[in-house]
């Protein structure tokens, strides 16, 4: 698996056009990704993430663009690229879903792509690191896995 | 950019592989330590310490500087941190989102009258 990508899968008890609408509709997003999210959701359409002050971080908002929607099935979109640029693969991620229907429940596919493709400085690169993870809930033993010793020693 | 994805992988590579992360642990516990010392506390030769120190150094997790005649090595706490952390955490974050949608989902279904 490339280093800069995120592959992940989750079967849902629910139905496909269930899990589609809580992944596209603004007042769904809000309960499992922003605090306030608008989005025009057609292809080319534009929207935007916000994210209010929390104790470990600033308000902030981030601007989305529907790459390709094919509904239930698939929805993507390129995030944070800077205010007034077109979202390219060289200045905005990549997130893909991708929705498969099995009998009353449904497997959601999640790949977040191009994350080392962006012409980022390494400081601009931790910031979205660090903006992108703030306000979530740190899971410590996901870090463990993925480097056991060195990250608690580090953070200690 | 290529050269970053080159990059990012290289380092992936040189934090995941068990015996680097034994001697990154050393590392950090000591400080500083010489491929002499590392192997005394390895299953390994001074000679394969050397060679995994190479592979660290490359990537830039570890430093190391002439001292007489053996080399010390010392980690690069900060580039460390980055490369857990950016990858960890951008991959947690996703979990706990897709759980997240999977807990809304599910409520939103058991709501709705079977077909």
């Amino acid at each position: 698996m490339p280093a800069d990508r995120i592959e992940r899968e989750i079967d849902i008890d629910a139905p496909i056009d269930v899990v589609w609408t809580v992944i596209t509709e603004p007042e769904h997003i809000n309960g499992w990704f922003t605090d306030s999210a608008e989005l025009d959701i057609r292809p080319g359409g534009e929207g935007r993430l916000g994210w209010e002050a929390k104790a470990s971080n600033h308000a902030m908002i981030v601007n989305l663009r529907v790459e390709r929607l094919d509904p239930p099935h698939f929805f993507s979109f390129r995030w944070d690229y800077p205010d007034g640029e077109e979202p390219t693969e060289t200045n905005a991620p990549l997130v893909e879903f991708s929705l498969e229907a099995r009998g009353d429940s449904t497997r959601l596919r999640l790949v977040e792509s191009g994350l080392e493709k962006i012409a980022r400085s390494e400081e601009d690169k931790e910031t979205y690191f660090a903006e992108h993870t703030s306000g979530w809930t740190r899971i410590a033993e996901r870090l463990r896995d993925y480097a056991p010793k060195q990250q608690s020693t580090v953070a200690g | 950019m290529p050269r970053g994805a080159v990059e990012t992988d290289a380092l992936v590579a040189a934090v995941t592989e068990p015996t680097r992360r034994q001697m990154l642990d050393l590392l950090l516990e000591r400080g500083e330590s010489t491929a002499t010392v590392l192997a005394d506390s390895l299953p390994i030769t001074r000679q394969a310490v050397s060679k995994q120190l190479a592979v660290l150094t490359r990537v830039g997790l570890v430093e190391g500087e002439k001292s007489g005649r053996e080399m010390r090595y010392r980690l690069n706490v900060e580039r460390l941190d980055r490369v857990t952390r950016s990858l960890g955490e951008l991959a947690a974050t996703w979990d706990q989102r897709l759980m997240r949608i999977k807990q809304i989902a599910e409520t939103a279904a058991a709501k709705q009258p079977k077909k």
